[in-house]
């Protein structure tokens, strides 16, 4: 039986490292539900960080920022990187390999030259730093993704149903959004939901196009840990975690359904 | 079909303007002076660069390379096996349950991770009483605040980058070519090294690029797990523009780290386009 031995191994070592990702994050769950003040001690089941963390209006109006901001920088994105996939698509050769480079190129850069590039240009254009500031930049790394997951779509596409909807007189507009508009649809939505994600997750690049008056989720956690933290942190922390679930369940939910119709 | 270029000018409008000229913005500042309140003076001098050079400097960009190099190591060691194993495994079922819970951290903020895991290491924390009981320990073990801590930090927060690298090169790999090594009488060790691994190396490869390259900006990994007492070359880049706001001198430090960046692709391609040479010899 040497391999069936082998095999326990490799399972048993997949669970050490998954175990190794997953108990901070449970932690962090578990505490928010812990009466005691002490993060280090359990003092019975409470909600009380809960509903101190929903009547703290810092730290709403900071979540509020963060869902405005990935609503927005999604939504941009999704408009942007769509077309962007699609007018790529009628290319081919040098000009294609040239123009997916450049797309996908704001995903090479650190995020933290990223966010340095936009301070500095924000500072010499004199734009007040804020939403406005926090949704351009946000949307620039969101495109990208939207770009891949469509482009990707694209290519397994058959456009034949377009071009059947051109030849029977529809308009360029009508048969893309009669036709093409349709059936890419759920490879739109993962993509704004992966860049809903992205924005929601952001920290060093918000870092440094925030205004001093508009924080972002990340970025209040980031002060408040530096200074020291209030079980509070953990409550949010959780309800972050299920936003995110909600996220890539809808995103999981959208592959699912792509993969049954094919 | 007529070609149009309408629908492609947003995006790349988009990134022409606001990533791609910023950068050469950057660049260009980099080699002025720094102005008398803010901003800058339009005054060329090198003397950012020379800066660089100044021993303080120049040991912590030294230092930053040195704990990106080791925390690339280390997410190589933890997350290859990891993307192999899972690789292996036969019911596509747990595949597909892994994959999403690998796939959910990166989903995840980075900074509820990091905090999760502070809740772990620190002092009187889980891991100090799990060590206690143990029978290690004493009062002193210090984990937070140590580059180490740091180095853990980097490591726990990409090691989802290098786990789906690496498999995504496993999943494609034959699995009849290392079972026909091992037919013909290779060991399992030769087997892993001489088929295995240079048949998956550009997972591994795209994932060292994938860990190395963000692990140097990671600024509030150091500041939190750290305490302010490890500096990257993140930290210093941070610091002058938020902190001592010397845009010019800031820029050129990210101009080096760009450099870096440069480099780092450049070897990582290199070592993927001569192994394609390799293998296409071979066949």
């Amino acid at each position: 039986m040497p391999k069936q031995k082998k095999v326990n191994f490799e399972k048993i070592y997949l669970a050490a490292v998954l175990a190794f990702i997953y108990v901070p994050m449970l932690l962090v769950i578990v505490y928010s539900f812990n009466e005691s003040k002490l993060s280090t001690v359990w003092g019975g089941f409470s909600l009380d960080w809960y509903k101190k963390l929903f009547s703290n209006r810092e730290l709403g109006a900071a979540f509020k920022n963060s869902l405005i901001v990935a609503f927005s920088s999604s939504v941009l994105a999704a408009v942007i990187g769509t077309s962007g996939a699609l007018g790529f698509r009628k290319y081919t050769g040098a000009v294609n390999s040239a123009a997916e480079k450049l797309a996908v190129f704001p995903l090479m850069m650190p995020e933290i030259i990223t966010g340095l590039v936009f301070l500095l240009i924000f500072s010499a254009v004199n734009i007040k730093f804020g939403l406005l500031t926090l949704v351009i930049a946000h949307t620039s790394f969101c495109v990208p993704y939207v770009f891949m997951v469509v482009k990707g779509s694209l290519s397994q596409l058959d456009d034949s149903g377009a071009e059947a909807a051109r030849d029977l007189g529809a308009s360029p507009a009508r048969a893309f959004f009669d036709v093409t508009l349709p059936s890419i649809f759920p490879s739109v939505m993962s993509g704004t939901l992966l860049s809903f994600a992205m924005s929601l997750d952001d920290v060093v690049i918000s870092f440094f196009v925030t205004g001093a008056k508009t924080n972002t989720l990340p970025i209040k956690i980031y002060s408040q840990l530096k200074v020291g933290v209030t079980p509070e942190i953990n409550a949010l922390c959780t309800v972050i975690f299920a936003v995110t679930l909600v996220v890539v369940a809808l995103y999981l939910g959208i592959g699912k359904s792509r993969g049954q119709r094919r | 079909m007529k070609k149009s270029i309408l629908p492609l000018l947003p995006m790349y409008l988009f990134t022409l303007l606001l990533v791609i000229a910023p950068l050469l913005y950057l660049i260009v500042i980099s080699f002025m002076e720094k102005g008398e309140v803010w901003g800058v003076d339009s005054a060329f001098t090198l003397a950012n660069y020379a800066r660089i050079a100044e021993p303080a400097y120049l040991n912590t960009i030294l230092f930053s390379l040195g704990m990106s190099a080791a925390v690339t190591a280390a997410t190589a060691a933890v997350g290859y096996p990891f993307g192999l194993f899972m690789s292996r495994l036969k019911s596509d079922r747990a595949k597909s349950v892994l994959m999403t819970l690998v796939i959910l951290p990166f989903w995840t903020n980075a900074l509820v991770r990091i905090y999760g895991f502070i809740i772990l290491l620190r002092g009187n924390g889980l891991l100090y009483k799990l060590l206690h009981l143990l029978g290690y320990g004493g009062d002193s073990i210090a984990f937070l605040y140590t580059p180490q801590a740091v180095a853990f930090g980097m490591i726990y927060a990409l090691l989802p980058f290098m786990i789906l690298s690496v498999y995504s090169s496993c999943e494609r790999l034959d699995r009849s070519v290392p079972e026909a090594a091992r037919d013909l009488g290779a060991g399992k060790i030769k087997t892993f090294l001489t088929v295995t691994l240079p048949l998956t190396a550009d997972g591994l490869i795209s994932g060292i690029t994938l860990v190395f390259i963000p692990s140097m900006g990671l600024f509030f990994i150091s500041d939190l797990m750290g305490g302010g007492k490890v500096v990257i070359l993140g930290n210093l880049i941070k610091n002058q523009l938020l902190t001592s706001r010397d845009f010019p001198f800031g820029a050129a430090l990210s101009v080096v780290m760009l450099a870096l960046m440069v480099v780092c692709l450049a070897v990582t391609g290199r070592m993927g386009k001569r192994r394609k040479h390799e293998s296409e010899a071979k066949n």
